[in-house]
């Protein structure tokens, strides 16, 4: 049996840079370097996001200002799916290439993906209370979210229930990919479900008539949950290194980081 | 022919072993001895390929065990720490799905006469559960006695929890796989001795 | 490897045999659930129609689920699985046999059993046709599925909890498709349709699962 345990730093040493930053020492510092800029941007694209959704874009002639939530819920959904598929990607390059890192990322990402989910779960109640009357509909898009949300607590806690950390990392790995081929049938099964669907009348991001300031202010808001989500996560991919590779030599000349 | 090349094991992160060697020629016996939590049982485990090396590798005949997948598992008899005795089935059929699944399929009168050979003559047809543990690692290895056909036995502790018969019996059933041309590796507490076999030793400091 | 594979259906299939209680239960727990939304929601004959194939299903989903521990764990715990893993034939082979043991012993009881359940909520002879035809396409993927949860949970703290968490959400779309056969034939519609859905999964399922199932085996043993 062998085992592609790969030399990172031997591809350094021929060129490959890119694999370079695959070891977690590596990693380590530049994760710890880079988070500040992420910071920074997630603040002043949140900033001018909020501004041209909130004082700029015309109020909606059908919802009145209730609709300015969508700044914060559509791009919250985006990112939850969106960090779905990352997190079963980075599972993927982690059973190939059998790399430590790539499941600490997935480790790092499941609670922001989580949080998101939720997020877009929370607001989309509170859209719904003014446009339809109640806090929760069966509507496709929120109930797809619903399971989506259920998707992120299961591979958390299967992670959490598994000691050693590197097969928690393989048996994540294998259940994100499962979730990730079972997302679309999820959704295309719950679309086709919900024949009640209400969800046109308020389909703001499918309508010709959107305001392009509204499209600007969702993107930038979208921009602006893409940056908090890097940071978040390597702060938090830091952490996870700090935990695992405690006993590393490498770990302890830092004196168990800075 | 099984070489390790290099081997390196290591359970919660902690490294039991590193750049282990060894080459094990037909018709000898290889004695893993060490302390308990050395890395016996993983060592074995990495040999019949349940589990991974973090280095190195496990070549059968010159070739990758790994990449052998089934290939390999048919020359291969493994008892582990675990008996893998079906409470519920008798240690006939136990023998029978055993021997199955590493692809020998052997007539009833066989499989009693293996059981016979581990003492357990006329218990052939009572549930395992009924059985005491030492008869259950008895019915477990009767598998020796019909495995002539599997050039590698690895076996973990097998001769514990059994009494000085059956310690005999299955001493002689392994001093006949050696004197076959098979080969073995072990992990025991007690002493062995074999006439007539050839035994490497090999030390897991811990 | 025909023959590995019926060797270890017969050797699963025996094994279920030896403890027809634990099959039993989970036909029980099956009637028991169903039998429960009635007394919670009151018995008027078109609010039970309307709930039926809904109630049936999710009742033989959870029903399902209850049964998965049995699929691997008592292998696991006795070391039974590590022979399998280092079998003369591939792994695949007896994850097929084990699945297909297991719907033998639960999908099919489950779909023989539902009429009997159908005509508790008053479903009339179509919709019964198309809940049992919904459940002989859909209880296999649900041991299908169920497999891959219950290979991953192998050896977890709270194993029973969390294979429901991991699994259930996954048994949507069978339920949603299943539910909805019945519904259509109640309303008197055409339901061909959710029945060829669910033969698609069955398929997709049939090809994709096993392989989650081997992976998450080899790492459950590492």
């Amino acid at each position: 049996m062998s085992t592609k345990e790969l030399d990172f730093g031997e591809h350094a040493a021929r060129g490959e840079w890119w694999l370079r930053y695959a070891a977690p020492q590596a990693f380590f510092p530049l994760a710890g370097r880079l988070i500040p800029y992420f910071v920074v941007l997630a603040v002043v694209f949140a900033a001018c996001g909020l501004y041209l959704g909130f004082f700029v874009a015309p109020t909606d002639f059908q919802q009145g200002e209730a609709y300015r939530i969508i700044f914060l819920h559509v791009p919250a959904a985006w990112m939850s799916m969106f960090l779905y598929v990352v997190m079963a990607l980075w599972g993927a390059l982690g059973f190939v290439l059998n790399t430590r890192l790539s499941g600490m990322m997935a480790s790092a990402i499941a609670p922001t993906g989580a949080l998101f989910t939720f997020i877009a779960l929370w607001t989309g109640a509170l859209w719904g209370k003014p446009t339809w009357g109640t806090w929760w509909v069966w509507d496709a898009r929120l109930t797809s979210e619903l399971i989506l949300l259920f998707l992120y607590v299961g591979f958390i806690a299967l992670k959490a229930s598994i000691d050693d950390p590197r097969r928690a990392d393989r048996a994540g790995a294998v259940l994100a990919l499962v979730g990730v081929v079972n997302v679309p049938i999820i959704y295309f099964s719950v679309q086709w479900w919900n024949t009640l669907h209400q969800g046109a009348s308020v389909s703001l991001t499918r309508s010709p008539s959107m305001a392009t300031t509204m499209l600007w202010g969702m993107l930038l808001m979208a921009l602006a949950a893409w940056m908090y989500a890097i940071a978040v996560c390597l702060a938090r991919v830091r952490l996870i290194i700090r935990e695992r590779e405690r006993e590393m030599a490498w770990m302890r000349e830092l004196g168990g980081g800075e | 022919m099984l070489q390790a090349e290099s081997l390196a094991c290591e359970r919660g992160g902690r490294l039991l072993f590193k750049s282990l060697e060894f080459t094990l020629a037909p018709g000898t016996l290889l004695r893993v001895l060490g302390p308990n939590g050395a890395g016996k049982t993983s060592l074995l485990r990495i040999l019949c390929g349940l589990a991974r090396p973090v280095a190195g590798r496990v070549l059968w005949s010159g070739e990758d065990a790994h990449a052998l997948g089934e290939e390999y598992g048919r020359r291969l008899l493994y008892l582990g720490h675990l008996s893998a005795i079906k409470e519920d089935l008798t240690p006939r059929e136990n023998l029978r799905f055993a021997q199955r699944l590493v692809g020998l399929e052997a007539p009833r009168a066989a499989l009693d006469e293996a059981l016979a050979r581990l003492g357990l003559a006329g218990r052939e047809d009572v549930p395992a559960r009924y059985l005491s543990q030492g008869q259950k690692r008895r019915a477990a290895l009767a598998r020796l006695a019909l495995s002539r056909a599997l050039p590698l036995w690895i076996l973990d502790e097998p001769l514990a929890a059994l009494d000085v018969h059956a310690i005999d019996t299955v001493l002689a059933l392994i001093g006949t796989h050696l004197a076959d041309g098979g080969m073995a590796v072990l992990t025991s507490h007690q002493e062995i001795e074999l006439a007539s076999a050839s035994i490497l030793r090999l030390v897991l400091a811990g | 490897m025909l023959a590995s594979l019926a060797g270890i259906i017969e050797r699963d299939l025996r094994l279920a045999f030896r403890r027809k209680g634990d099959v039993a239960q989970v036909l029980v727990f099956f009637v028991i659930v169903a039998s429960l939304f009635p007394l919670g929601t009151g018995a008027e004959p078109n609010q039970l129609r309307a709930m039926g194939p809904g109630v049936v299903w999710v009742a033989a989903l959870l029903a399902a689920l209850l049964s998965l521990n049995r699929l691997f764990a008592a292998d696991y715990a006795d070391g039974s699985l590590e022979q399998m893993l280092i079998a003369a034939h591939p792994l695949a082979v007896t994850v097929a046999g084990k699945t297909i043991a297991h719907w033998l012993t639960t999908g099919l009881p489950l779909t023989l059993l539902a009429p009997l359940l159908g005509v508790q909520y008053d479903l009339p002879g179509a919709a019964l046709g198309a809940l049992v035809a919904s459940l002989a396409l859909g209880t296999p993927v649900l041991s299908l599925i169920g497999a891959v949860g219950a290979a991953l949970t192998l050896g977890t703290r709270g194993a029973a909890v969390l294979l429901a968490l991991l699994v259930l959400p996954l048994y949507v779309p069978v339920l949603v498709f299943g539910a909805g056969a019945v519904g259509a034939a109640l309303a008197g519609l055409p339901h061909g349709a959710h029945l060829s859905l669910l033969g698609a999964f069955l398929v997709f399922s049939t090809v994709f699962a096993p392989w989650a199932t081997c992976a998450a085996l080899r790492i459950a043993l590492d």
